[in-house]
């Protein structure tokens, strides 16, 4: 499906979204949505026949000075067209989102590495625990102000 | 409570036991808790963690070329398909353009590595069903692709072959010999595979009908490469976002559709003899040119995201970047096959037996070091 | 020219004279008993030290290496170096295992060893029990040997070895059954259980040639079931687990495992050696019966070498396929006795004595 065509198709869902504009052309339409209607996109995303995006092939975590981002890569098996979902998360001390467990089932662990290393809960998630790390470790590693003397060589 | 719930809650005897962390089949550190009702397993959890290098976080302290090199200790089996997905991204970032030389270098060795990394998933799978010769005929087949690239690139494990804008020596006069040489060497051996192990009737046995992964399954899991491409996914990068010399060669993508244990086995003893076809196809016409473009000593990418995603022996290994313009990456997001393809044990487990456990772990084909990065 | 089969009973019947003049009757009995029981232990380590170098070798060759090379001439003392580690080893004792139970099962399994390879004939006259139930006999006392195994496993205390042991004690039962139904088959060939009257009536031909397909598929069934019976090959499943750690013995070391070790590998002697001696013609050699110049010229190898490659052979071919085949589960495992291979041995059974009793047989 044409870039165009499903940016159309997007803003026709009733969703509050933003789409990236930026001079340099992006990899994927990428489209900008606050933390709770993350979970209502992806799901009309994924069931409505038209886009129909059923595999989600990344799910990543941003650590930015004022907010969080969760992204979310997903991609249409039939046509292999591709967007990115990138869902803001205005809290930084007690940063939430809804899981889209419901929707894809490789969230199970993607979600977890996200809340082990930096800290973002999902709600609804079957399991939420620390995946890598130990289950009693303290702080949340890949946020950019994390510091450990005794494991972290600065050169 | 009714006679029937009184049954089942006297019956009931479910126990816990560890497959610990160091454990001869569990390929690397990994340990599962299993839960047990007699022989049957009704749940499998993988605790992760053990090999935890914490990769991401160092590479946004690394230079880019540096980050090259943090790759192949991931997975190790395919690592030139490791440095291969990073040069590609930095490439796209700083939109170089490598010589038709270097595509088809690439691609050649990465076929050598997807076949030595069967090879080498071939001869643990028999070793952990009970067939130890199996492993020692992997290896000696192995020993050639390893020679090669001990020739090629100074190592046998950890190539750094590529960097971005090209690889980093030419490939050396009597390359194309050696490489003709094995091809022609395991085109006798690999029905040898079939003869020990495929068409053996204890094996059929142990593996058909062994852990079946549906198609929605697999999709909603994210299992790729051949483990998925058994379920009837049909995910090859290699065919749907062709990178390299990929686009230029005529090879078939395997998919079956059992999605049992022994449908995966046959995708990759499949896959062997693909990979031997397109190194076939390539090997002939290496095209002249530069084997590496100039880039700066320093390389910045622009403030840009990129996803580059290759497919590796084990499924889609893809690289996200997201540069703010400095010598270092503000964020390197690796996603690995191996944890996507754990994700699914689960599923495919329950219900059955520990041995049938042990099977299904060797034929999804985890390296560890990929999934705890 | 013609080569008397030597007879080790007038051997035998000497030093019984020779001891009888100087001693009593009792003392003469408890010497003969002291030496007999000697010459086992030796033979005992003797073969240990031979069999587990020939699986080292065997294996190697197998998977295209050398195997031992380095301790003694092409490795032929890496066994002995191996059971000198042995002996030194510490051997642990868990803190809430069963002590008389952990300590009395090596012995169990090994005295049923013990007990089962005083039948086996070895020449003429050379056989320690000659039962005139023999072959009753042997199959009765390897069964003792489950019990050796399951103790194990229970005085372990562990729930790794408890399951190994209980894996392991049902497929040994389920494949007695096997094992005694195809020896059965030729006792019905017979007529005797006595081994050395099954021998000496294959003076005209080895009992596979002669009761051609119901005795060689009741010789292919034994193969199977009684590499079963070792706990070997294909059916390891209870001690060779890349699945849970090493079974029953897990919690055994130095001297104890030791002789679960050389219990196995005897045990696989005694399984080669009935069967060489039930289908192939024990210390008999070659023979076709209308052939007397062919069978002058067998009767020059001494009947000792006979035997002792038969059961090499058989040795060979069990050694053979551990190294090749895959493991089995163990609902496959015993699926494959009580619904194929039980089967197929009773009606087997049937058709032998069908045969013999129309003479079908040379």
């Amino acid at each position: 499906m044409e870039r165009v065509e499903l940016q159309n198709k997007i803003n026709s869902f009733g969703v509050e979204v933003t789409f990236a504009e930026s001079e340099v052309p992006t990899q994927f339409l990428t489209a900008e949505v606050s933390s709770e209607n993350a979970h209502a996109l992806i799901s009309e995303l994924k069931n409505n026949s038209d886009s129909s995006f059923d595999y989600m092939f990344c799910q990543t975590g941003i650590d930015f000075p004022e907010h969080i981002e969760v992204l979310y890569h997903l991609r249409n098996t039939q046509n292999n067209s591709e967007i990115v979902i990138k869902a803001r998360i205005e809290d930084r001390e007690n940063p939430a989102i809804d899981s889209v467990f419901d929707l894809y089932k490789t969230a199970d662990f993607h979600e977890r590495e996200i809340f082990d290393l930096f800290g973002v809960k999902f709600n609804n998630h079957p399991d939420l625990r620390r995946i890598l790390l130990d289950d009693d470790w303290e702080g949340y590693p890949l946020r950019k102000d994390y510091v450990d003397e005794v494991n972290i060589v600065e050169l | 409570m009714s006679v029937k719930e009184l049954h089942k809650a006297t019956e009931s005897q479910e126990y816990f036991v560890n497959m610990g962390p160091q454990h001869p089949s569990t390929h690397g550190v990994l340990r599962l808790l299993l839960t047990l009702d007699g022989e049957t397993v009704t749940k499998v959890e993988p605790h992760l963690g053990y090999i935890h290098r914490s990769i991401e976080k160092m590479c946004e302290k690394d230079s880019y070329q540096q980050i090259v090199h943090l790759t192949d200790r991931m997975d190790y089996l395919s690592c030139h398909m490791n440095n291969e997905a990073v040069c590609l991204a930095v490439e796209r970032g700083l939109e170089i353009e490598v010589s038709d030389r270097v595509k088809v270098i690439r691609t050649i060795m990465s076929e050598l590595t997807r076949l030595s990394s069967h090879q080498l998933w071939w001869g643990v799978m028999g070793m952990d069903l009970g067939a130890i010769t199996s492993f020692l005929y992997g290896f000696r087949d192995r020993e050639m692709i390893t020679d090669i690239f001990e020739e090629t690139c100074g190592a046998r494990l950890t190539m750094n072959y590529n960097i971005p804008g090209g690889v980093m020596f030419d490939i050396p006069a009597n390359f194309q010999t050696k490489v003709k040489e094995f091809i022609t060497h395991f085109r006798q051996k690999l029905p040898e595979y079939d003869q020990l192990m495929t068409n053996n009737i204890i094996f059929r046995n142990r593996t058909e009908g062994i852990g079946v992964l549906t198609k929605e399954d697999a999709i909603s899991y994210g299992v790729t490469g051949p483990s998925g491409r058994a379920s009837g996914w049909s995910n090859d990068i290699r065919k749907s976002h062709p990178y390299s010399a990929y686009d230029r060669v005529d090879f078939k993508e395997i998919v079956y559709t059992e999605g049992d244990s022994f449908a995966r086995y046959k995708a990759r003893i499949q896959e062997m003899w693909e990979s031997m076809n397109i190194i076939e196809q390539l090997i002939d016409n290496i095209p002249e040119g530069n084997y590496q473009e100039k880039t700066r000593a320093v390389i910045k990418l622009p403030k840009m995201e990129i996803y580059q995603s290759v497919e590796t022996a084990r499924g889609e290994l893809g690289v996200y970047i997201n540069s703010d313009g400095k010598k270092n990456p503000y964020r390197v997001k690796f996603r690995s096959p191996g944890f996507s393809n754990l994700n699914a044990l689960n599923t495919m487990a329950k219900g059955g037996k520990i041995a049938d456990l042990v099977t299904i772990m060797s034929t999804i084909d985890l390296v560890i070091p990929d999934i705890d990065r | 020219m013609k080569f008397d089969i030597y007879d080790f009973s007038v051997l035998t019947a000497s030093i019984h004279e020779s001891l009888g003049s100087m001693m009593g009757e009792t003392a003469v009995m408890i010497t003969e008993m002291v030496i007999v029981g000697v010459i086992f232990l030796t033979l005992f380590a003797v073969l240990g030290l031979a069999l587990v170098y020939a699986e080292r070798k065997v294996c190697a060759f197998f998977q295209q290496r050398l195997g031992p090379m380095r301790v003694g001439f092409w490795g032929t003392a890496q066994t002995v170096a191996d059971a000198i580690k042995l002996l030194l080893k510490e051997p642990l004792m868990t803190k809430s295992a069963d002590k008389f139970l952990f300590n009395l099962a090596p012995f169990i399994i090994i005295i049923a060893s013990f007990m089962a390879i005083a039948a086996v004939p070895f020449a003429l006259g050379l056989q320690a029990l000659d039962l005139d139930i023999g072959v009753f006999y042997v199959t009765a006392v390897s069964s003792i040997g489950v019990a050796g195994i399951l103790l194990a496993g229970w005085a372990s205390n562990n729930k790794f070895s408890l399951i190994g042991a209980m894996r392991s004690g049902a497929q040994i039962v389920s494949y007695e059954l096997s094992v005694g139904l195809s020896l059965l088959t030729i006792v019905v060939l017979t007529g005797s259980l006595q081994f050395s009257e099954i021998i000496e009536s294959q003076r005209e031909g080895w009992w596979i040639f002669r009761g051609h397909i119901p005795a060689f598929i009741a010789f292919v069934i034994f193969l199977i079931a009684g590499t079963a019976e070792t706990n070997r090959g294909p059916f390891d499943l209870a001690e060779a687990e890349s699945e849970l750690t090493a079974g029953f013995h897990t919690e055994y070391s130095g001297m104890k495992f030791a002789f679960f070790f050389l219990a196995e590998f005897v045990n696989m002697f005694i399984i080669a050696a009935i069967g060489a001696t039930m289908f192939l013609g024990g210390w008999m050699p070659l023979h076709f019966g209308e052939l007397t110049s062919f069978n002058e010229i067998m009767d020059f190898i001494p009947p000792l070498f006979w035997f002792l490659g038969k059961t090499a052979f058989l040795i060979f071919i069990m050694m053979w396929f551990k190294w090749t085949f895959p493991r089995l589960r163990i609902d496959q495992l015993l699926t494959l006795e009580w619904k194929y291979l039980l089967p197929i041995n009773l009606i087997n059974i049937l058709v032998m004595a069908f045969i013999v009793l129309m003479g079908w047989y040379f």
